[in-house]
């Protein structure tokens, strides 16, 4: 790899994980490890890694790496990074980017689920925001929420999905959505000899029922692209359930976990660009 | 271009600390106090009685765990805030009334009202629901009499046509000179920070001498306009231009404004009753005196009236006069109109002129800052 190639780095310090995403102008390498209990360090080693894996020997980083931009919940610890700009920027630029062919249109929206809130942003082909929505204090319906009732039924997050497969044709309704009340209903539920199967289907409906009204403003016209990104992705059930909820085939990219980070580099690139000193 | 504070802001920095002693002078003295809470409340009724209007605060944290008391936690800020202060005595102005005056504004209050009441000699005024029909504006007639009738027998003095006219001359000037000073943040960059607007606007409410007050002001207008000459700002010129409205956000509930300018946000115009909203429109002088005072208080653009539509054709005229590049709208937890009104609101701007418009749904707490600085920082990294 040339070490005359330039980079830019995006790193999104989520509350959960942190992820990275390396960019120079053509491919990304991404990463992602658990956010830890100082998600500055965390990043900081995070970056040593990779800079020395993908880009250069350290001495070279200096020249070659032209930018680092940070978002996410813990942007602004780090110190390291030129530039902080918030997760809803970076996902809708991010997004635009993973699912490029689907966004011809004018206007689609991405559903933006991570560990501590959900979002809903409304972007143009180019990946800038237009509007947005987000959820207000607590975590109802988020990866925090996921998480908390899975260690109530004894599972792992990355469970749910599979089990969830397996009770949706009984799924259980789940009407509490406050992550607390959500854990007591849970275990109320169990002791009536309720599947997990079915208890875990009707959280993640109750999941998809709360965000789609959460987005309704913003809903595109018909044919524009509905995609769904953040820690929560991955739960397939969950993406089946919003696009049952919403009557409307929603695109989960591929990479859809780095959404924040891809976006942060692309910004981080395009404002390079204009910057006459590379 | 320097960044930097008008020299007159002194005046404003000391006006509440002045107040909490001179209302204990002025009462020592023997001046009747008329503490009230809303911005309907006729306050040249309060000075042609010969006694002193004073906005009771409720824009504190403090007392709300005492307002939580007796009332339901998940209630307005504002209202609980309002309630703590009449029953602790931590209100230096509270606790100087003499008489309380209430608006029935939303429900929440109208009930608080019943509960202050055993506190305070107090005269509720009846809303009607509308501004707009005729019969709703006879009836407020009524109200306003009948409060003009409380404030005779309180006080025991008449209260003259002629002291109507004279204080409506004295308010009524006040009011064209704070539209002068809101004027002077058409400029960009703005010559005042709009913390600073606010502050000026709220204290208001606590200088009790209307020429002081009016000296004041006229000497930071031209303070201001002077800055402008020079290009002097609060704000980096090209500072995102935004416009603040909904519920009243006094000094001690101003967080949304406060986490705006430090995302590098210059707010231009504070719609709500912290802001400029009492000081928009004057009472007509060629009507009949008590007719005239009527008519102006009622037609107040609140969400609490229905329909509202004065409130969304003036933000639209805003929107063009100061040049914004965007909308936050504030609304307490618990408060229903507002919270409703906003989507009104939002999608009238939207049609009218594509302006881009944040609601934020909060209360006096400082738990939801950093969400909120997310969102506010996301909202004009949208309309850069
Ligand atoms: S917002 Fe409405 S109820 Fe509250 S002070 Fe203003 S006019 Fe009165
Ligand atoms: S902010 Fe709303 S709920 Fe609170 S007192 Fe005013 S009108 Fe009532």
């Amino acid at each position: 790899m040339s070490t005359q190639q330039s980079w830019t780095i995006g790193i999104d310090a989520g509350s959960t994980a942190i992820k990275i995403a390396l960019y120079n102008g053509q491919d990304f390498f991404c990463g992602q490890r658990p956010s830890g209990w100082s998600p500055r360090q965390e990043a900081q080693e995070m970056l040593d890694k990779a800079v020395k894996e993908q880009v250069a020997a350290p001495s070279e980083a200096e020249k070659t790496i032209k930018a680092i931009y940070a978002t996410g919940y813990g942007r602004v610890s780090l110190h390291f990074a030129n530039k902080a700009m918030t997760e809803i920027a970076c996902h809708g630029k991010g997004a635009a980017y993973l699912a490029k062919e689907a966004l011809a249109l004018e206007k689609s929206l991405i559903i933006d689920i991570g560990g501590q809130d959900a979002k809903g942003i409304v972007i143009n082909n180019q990946g800038r925001v237009l509007d947005f929505v987000m959820n207000d204090k607590c975590a109802a319906g988020t990866g925090r929420f996921l998480q908390v009732t899975a260690q109530a039924l004894g599972l792992e997050v990355t469970d749910l999905s599979t089990i969830a497969e397996e009770g949706t044709d009984r799924a259980h309704p789940i009407n509490a959505m406050c992550t607390v009340f959500a854990e007591s209903e849970v275990i109320g539920l169990l002791h009536k000899g309720i599947s997990r199967q079915a208890i875990v289907a009707g959280l993640h409906q109750s999941i998809a029922r709360r965000v789609v009204a959460m987005v309704a403003r913003l809903l595109p016209r018909e044919e524009s692209p509905i995609l769904f990104t953040g820690g929560v992705s991955c739960n397939q059930s969950i993406a089946k359930a919003i696009e049952a909820e919403l009557q409307r085939p929603v695109i989960v990219p591929s990479q859809a976990t780095y959404a924040g980070a891809i976006g942060a580099a692309l910004y981080a690139w395009e404002d390079q660009k204009g910057d006459s000193r590379t | 271009m320097s960044l930097s504070r008008p020299l007159s802001m002194a005046h404003f920095d000391m006006a509440i600390p002045h107040a909490a002693t001179s209302i204990k002078q002025m009462k020592e003295a023997g001046t009747k106090v008329v503490g009230h809470y809303c911005v309907m409340a006729p306050q040249e009724l309060i000075l042609a009685a010969g006694a002193v209007p004073m906005a009771l605060c409720a824009t504190k944290e403090e007392p709300i765990a005492d307002g939580e008391k007796a009332l339901p936690r998940n209630f307005c800020p504002l209202i609980k805030s309002s309630y703590g202060f009449a029953i602790t005595d931590k209100c230096p102005f509270f606790l100087y009334s003499d008489l309380v005056m209430g608006e029935t504004t939303c429900d929440g209050k109208k009930k608080m009202f019943e509960l202050m009441s055993q506190c305070k000699p107090m005269v509720v005024m009846n809303l009607p629901p509308s501004y707009e029909r005729e019969a709703d504006k006879a009836y407020w007639l009524t109200e306003v009499e009948r409060t003009k009738a409380v404030l005779e027998e309180q006080f025991n003095v008449t209260i003259t046509e002629e002291a109507i006219v004279e204080a409506t001359k004295v308010l009524n000037a006040e009011r064209r000179l704070v539209q002068s000073l809101a004027k002077t943040m058409q400029a960009d960059p703005v010559p005042l920070s709009g913390l600073d607007l606010l502050k000026v606007l709220w204290s208001r409410n606590f200088v009790f001498d209307r020429a002081e007050f009016a000296a004041q002001v006229e000497e930071l207008i031209a303070e201001l306009e002077e800055r402008i000459q020079k290009g002097e700002g609060a704000l980096p010129k090209g500072a995102k231009r935004i416009i603040v409205t909904g519920v009243p956000t006094g000094l001690g509930a101003e967080k949304v404004l406060r986490l705006l300018e430090e995302s590098g946000a210059a707010i231009v115009y504070i719609e709500n009753c912290a802001g400029m909203k009492q000081f928009l429109t004057e009472v007509d002088e060629s009507k009949e005196p008590l007719q005239g005072v009527a008519d102006k208080y009622l037609a107040t653009p609140c969400s609490c009236m229905s329909p509202n539509k004065t409130r969304l054709e003036l933000l639209a005229q805003l929107v063009d006069e100061y040049n914004a590049d965007g909308v936050v709208d504030i609304t307490w937890q618990g408060c229903h109109t507002y919270n409703v009104e906003s989507r009104i609101l939002r999608e009238y701007l939207q049609e009218k002129k594509g302006t881009p418009f944040l609601h934020i749904e909060t209360d006096y707490s400082q738990g939801d800052s950093e969400q909120l600085k997310t969102r506010i920082q996301a909202f004009l990294e949208m309309i850069a």
